[in-house]
Parts: structure tokens; sequence; C-alpha cells
């Protein structure tokens, strides 16, 4: 008989599968993985470097292009860790506003994953349904932040601007006839604050068909059911976070142990998976959808009874207004030291951890009392997930290998910065 | 101060004893500071004791502290004359334990500037593989005892360690397509390294109100 050797099969990195630029080196024994080993690094920007050159509000907009499915939530523990060096206080409204960002980003982020891992699996239908949702929401943030992925809307002492009053509409084109204007426009009709609330009224309708595109279905749950287990104690040992860690019974969530903002005050509960596989982390990841719905639900409320500054009124953090900046001297000079120069952060070191839509997403900051950060160093979820995709993937067919880098829910920005 | 950070602070007094190098109390967050003879020790105490529990490893990385304070991005003179009592390179890692529900930065500094080590994490917190690569990789420290210590950001045979202050912004390779030899090739950068926004350190109170 002749003699059977594993052999080497090289995934990525232009699969569509990988999730990007990913490549996988799999050591095949016939089907089954023996060894997976992951190189990285094809999208590696230095952005840690780059931010030591730049002043601490130059950084800002790197932290959108880190996690491009989850922008506004990425700047959040960056702005978070600047406040803190700074020991400045957000305004509430401000708070706010973010909070309802972070879990508005975290269905943008969380539609994609799971829209995607069905598309891996073979589910097609699935990723056209969350990329209508998606639409809605990356039109949230095109009418407050002006761009629809890369907002650069969060800043150290508060957010950009107030939330606009009016939601864009749509005009009649050779595209669009007067009757589609119109039932598009139907949710547009009033401010911002109406639209978002229009969504989560909608958005448990469409978890629910979701649900039965694929919670029951029997394809779905023979690729994930048992796929990728990984028990409490070893999901502590390999550093998980988020949904990966919840999915596997630990029940940790920086939002409810650690709160941050204005997390104490509302009224949310924490999905927990009970297997640890795959599916427990859909499982985990469809609830989170619903929980996020009901904390927005909760901010809008807030929001429309309390108005209110956003960003703080120091101006040696926050640029005054334009009106002041032309009428006033003293403002003038704030204006201009603030964008040449840039804040001063006294020095000392922080670390600011936020619960982002992939796990935990940490920001480690060292100022030295410059204009600049001397380090920054950014802790992604997803880089330790995948660090773990040798032991996951381990033993699992190599069609299993792609339900498995679909559940950590990657993205190249985040995993290589 | 809160109690609960105090109470951490006397438990790692008790549970570590002399081998606490310093404990510091900042902007509501704990830093041990040990030595590197004794780093691994440390760790696996962190992790077992039950008055400490540090379950998980959140991150480990790596700091250049050469241009700390300096008023140049980048190092302004060469590595070797970097005076030997500055201890270059540090490993920091940012524990989180669950069932106590605190955190720690621990901080090890690497005896040596030219050869930086400092003993590996691995067999502790499993988690730390990739980090310990990827300082490894951008930093240049070495992890006593790392399995698999390769590179992981940069590129297949990149020459140097980016991260350090004395490497430039721009790099020193660059990569096009070369329609002679119809490949790809490495060349020298053709770009300078520029500095559109000086760095500056103010002295305290710069700017307050009441002063010139």
């Amino acid at each position: 008989m002749a003699d059977i050797q594993n052999y080497t099969l090289n995934f990525g990195p232009q699969h569509p599968a990988a999730h990007g630029v990913l490549r996988l080196v799999l050591e095949l024994d016939g089907e089954m993985v023996v060894r997976a080993d992951p190189h990285i690094g094809l999208l590696h920007r230095a952005t840690e470097k780059l931010a030591e050159q730049k002043t601490w509000l130059q950084s800002v907009p790197y932290l959108d292009r880190l996690d491009y499915t989850s922008m506004l939530i990425n700047e959040h523990p960056y702005v978070m860790a600047i406040e803190r060096l700074l020991g400045i206080e957000v305004p509430l409204r401000a708070q706010y506003i973010r909070v309802m960002f972070d879990e508005i980003t975290r269905i943008h982020n969380h539609l994609l994953s799971i829209g995607t891992q069905a598309l891996d699996v073979g589910a097609m239908t699935m990723v056209l349904y969350t990329f209508r949702e998606r639409e809605d929401i990356v039109d949230m943030m095109e009418a407050t932040t002006g761009a629809r992925m890369h907002g650069a809307y969060y800043r150290p002492g508060g957010v950009y601007r107030d939330l606009p009053g009016q939601m864009p509409r749509y005009e009649v084109n050779k595209f669009k006839n007067a009757k589609t204007v119109k039932a598009l426009n139907e949710a547009r009709s009033g401010s911002l604050l109406d639209f978002i609330e229009d969504f989560t009224n909608r958005f448990p309708g469409y978890c629910d068909d979701y649900e039965t595109l694929l919670t029951d279905n029997r394809i779905w749950k023979q690729r994930l059911v048992d796929i990728g287990i990984v028990s409490a104690e070893r999901a502590l040992q390999l550093g998980f976070s988020g949904p990966m860690l919840r999915g596997s019974g630990v029940e940790w969530d920086v939002r409810k142990k650690q709160p941050y903002e204005v997390y104490e005050h509302l009224d949310f509960d924490i999905p927990v998976g009970v297997n640890g596989d795959c599916y427990d982390r859909y499982l985990v990841r469809m609830e989170e959808m619903r929980q996020a719905n009901r904390i927005i639900k909760q901010c809008v409320a807030w929001l429309r009874e309390n108005p209110g500054p956003v960003i703080v009124d120091n101006h040696k953090v926050a640029p005054p207004s334009r009106e002041k900046m032309k009428g006033s001297m003293e403002e003038l000079i704030h204006h201009f030291k603030l964008f040449t120069e840039g804040i001063h952060v006294p020095a000392g070191e922080v670390y600011a951890g936020i619960e982002h839509a992939k796990g935990e997403f940490g920001v480690y900051l060292i100022s030295d009392g410059a204009n600049k950060p001397y380090r920054m160093k950014l802790r992604s979820a997803a880089f330790t997930h995948l660090s773990a995709m040798d032991e996951m993937a381990k033993g699992h067919m190599i069609a299993d290998a792609v339900t498995i880098i679909g559940t950590m829910d990657i993205v190249f920005g985040d995993v290589d910065r | 101060m809160s109690a609960k950070l105090e109470k951490l602070c006397q438990n790692l007094h008790s549970a570590l004893g002399e081998r606490v190098g310093s404990i510091t109390i900042a902007l509501g967050e704990v830093t041990l500071v040990v030595a590197a003879a004794d780093y691994l020790e440390v760790a696996k105490t962190l992790r077992d004791h039950p008055d400490l529990r540090f379950e998980q490893l959140i991150d480990l990385c790596g700091v250049d502290y050469a241009a700390y304070g300096k008023v140049t991005a980048t190092l302004a003179v060469e590595p070797a004359e970097v005076p030997t009592e500055v201890r270059r390179f540090a490993a920091v890692s940012h524990l989180l334990s669950i069932s106590h529900n605190w955190r720690l930065r621990l901080r090890v500094f690497a005896a040596d500037n030219d050869f930086p080590v400092v003993a590996s994490l691995t067999s502790i917190w499993n988690s730390a593989n990739w980090f310990e690569r990827e300082a490894f990789d951008l930093f240049g420290i070495m992890f006593e005892g790392h399995a698999d210590l390769r590179r992981i950001l940069t590129d297949y045979g990149f020459i140097g360690h980016p991260f350090r202050k004395d490497f430039p912004i721009s790099g020193y390779v660059e990569m096009r397509y070369d329609a002679e030899q119809k490949r790809v090739i490495y060349q020298p950068v053709t770009i300078e390294p520029r500095e559109v926004t000086p760095r500056i350190i103010r002295e305290e109170n710069y700017g307050a109100s009441g002063r010139g």
C-alpha cells in the first residue's frame, strides 16, 4: 500500500471565507485538520506606531478603521482612556449618545457577523436580509457623523456634535419613482431619534425572521452544533471575551461587571451559552442584538427628554463653538492652539477596556505629558480569538474550519491593527 | 482610592511578600512592577492564589522607554548610546480576575538593553502566546520558554523591530513592481519621514489663567 502522508493546504490569503486577508496553513490528514497555523499581519498598518506621531485628536479616525464592521464603538475606549488621563467628566447627554451608538454598532456588527457566517456555511439568503437592516444603520451614522462608516464622531470630552433634528430624505430620480421614494421616506419624516425609534420597533420582528431562517434550520444546526467546543476553563485560559466567552457559559460582561458611561442606569440582560459550541455562540449573538435593541430604546427615550451639551466646556480639550471662535479673541487662540498643537495630556498610563461587539476591546495609553501619546497599545478581541484557531480546529473537518473562522467573528483590520 | 483597590493591594503584599517590586495606584488602576527574576513565580501566584485569582491575561505588550519624556518622537541618539542605567524594554500585561472582578497591570523590565530577555507566560496563561510573539516581532523582546517565538505581524523576511523608538516611521525598505524584471522588488525607501506637528512637552500649568 502506498504511504499516505499528511499534506499541507494553504487557505487564503484571498479566500472569501477567510473574512479578510487570513493566510491559514492547514495540515491535513485526509479531510481532518491536524494543525492550523494562521499567518496574520497582511493588513498590518502599524496604527500604534502612527499614533505616536500624531496628536491625540488626529488618531481618532484611525480607530474607526481597525474593526471596520463596528466603527464607532472602536473610538470609545480611546477617548475614554484620554478622558481618564485628563480627569474630565463627560456631559451626561454625550454619554447616552455614545452608549446608543455603541449598541447600534453592536447590532451592525452582529448583523454582518451572522449574515456572513451563514453565507460561509451555505445559507445564501441570510446576508441579503441582514444587509437590508444594515443599510438603515449606516443611514443613522451618515445622518449623525456625515460618514456612512468611518464616523470619527467620539471626541475626548464628548461627541463631535448633537444629533440632527431632521433625517435626510430620498429624492425622486431616474432610478426611484415618486411611489418608491414615498415608501422609503415614511420613517424619515421626523428627526434622527424618530428614525431610530422606528427602527427599534421594527427590529425585533426582523430578528424573528432571522431565527426562522436559521435557529431551527436543519443544515445550519448540522454545521454548527458541537463544532469548535471550548470549555469555560479553556475559554478563560485562552483569553476569550465577549460572545466567545459567554458562549462557553462564563457570565462576564464589562458593561455589567465594571460599568462605564451610563450602562448602570440601563436595563438589559446578558445571554450566556451552555455548550460552548458555534451554535451557542450564534444564539448568544442573536440575543445580544435583541438586548442592544432594548438599550437603544431606553437611550432614545432619555435623549428625547434631556437636551443639553454634548461636549465639555473646557477649551483646552474641546474646541469652542464656531460662533464664539469668530467673535472672541481668547476663543480664537484656544481654537488655534487646539488644532495646531493639540491637547496636552498629563503624564501617566491608563487602560480602558469596553465590551466591544467582538469581545473586550482595550486601549492602553502611556503619556509622558506631550501632545502625542508615548505608546498606544490596542487590545483587540479578534486577535486573541484567532490565536485559539489551532486548538479549536484541531480534529475537525476542513469545512468546519470555515465555520470556526465565522464564529470567531474576526475582522482583519482588528486582528492586524 | 476605593476600598476594593486597597484590598487588592493588601492581598498582593501578603501573597507576594518580598517579591513585590513596587505597587502604585493611579487613575483607579493598580500597577505592580516586579523584577525579571521573580516574574514567572509572581505570575503563577497571581493566577493561583485564592485572594488574587487572576484567571485571564487580557493583554501583553512591549514598551520601549528609551525616548520617554524626550521632545523627539524617535530616538535622537544611536541605540548604543542609551545610558545603561535606563532600562529600555518592558513587557506590560493586563490581568483580569473574573471571580474577584478586579484588574491589575504587571510590568517587568528586561535587564539588558541590547538583548532584552524576559520569561514567557505561555505556560501560565495560554493567551500570552500571540501577545508575546507580537512583542518579540515589534520590539525584539525575547521570551524565554516560549515554544514558537516567530514573527507574527511583519512581512516574511522582515529585518528589524519596527516599534522600537530608533526605527523610523517610514521604515528602511519599500516594495514595488519592477516592469523590467517583471516581479515585485524591495528597494531602499524613497520618502523621508517628516513631522507635521512637532512633539511638545509643556511645563505644568502651562497656559493656566493668571499666567502671562
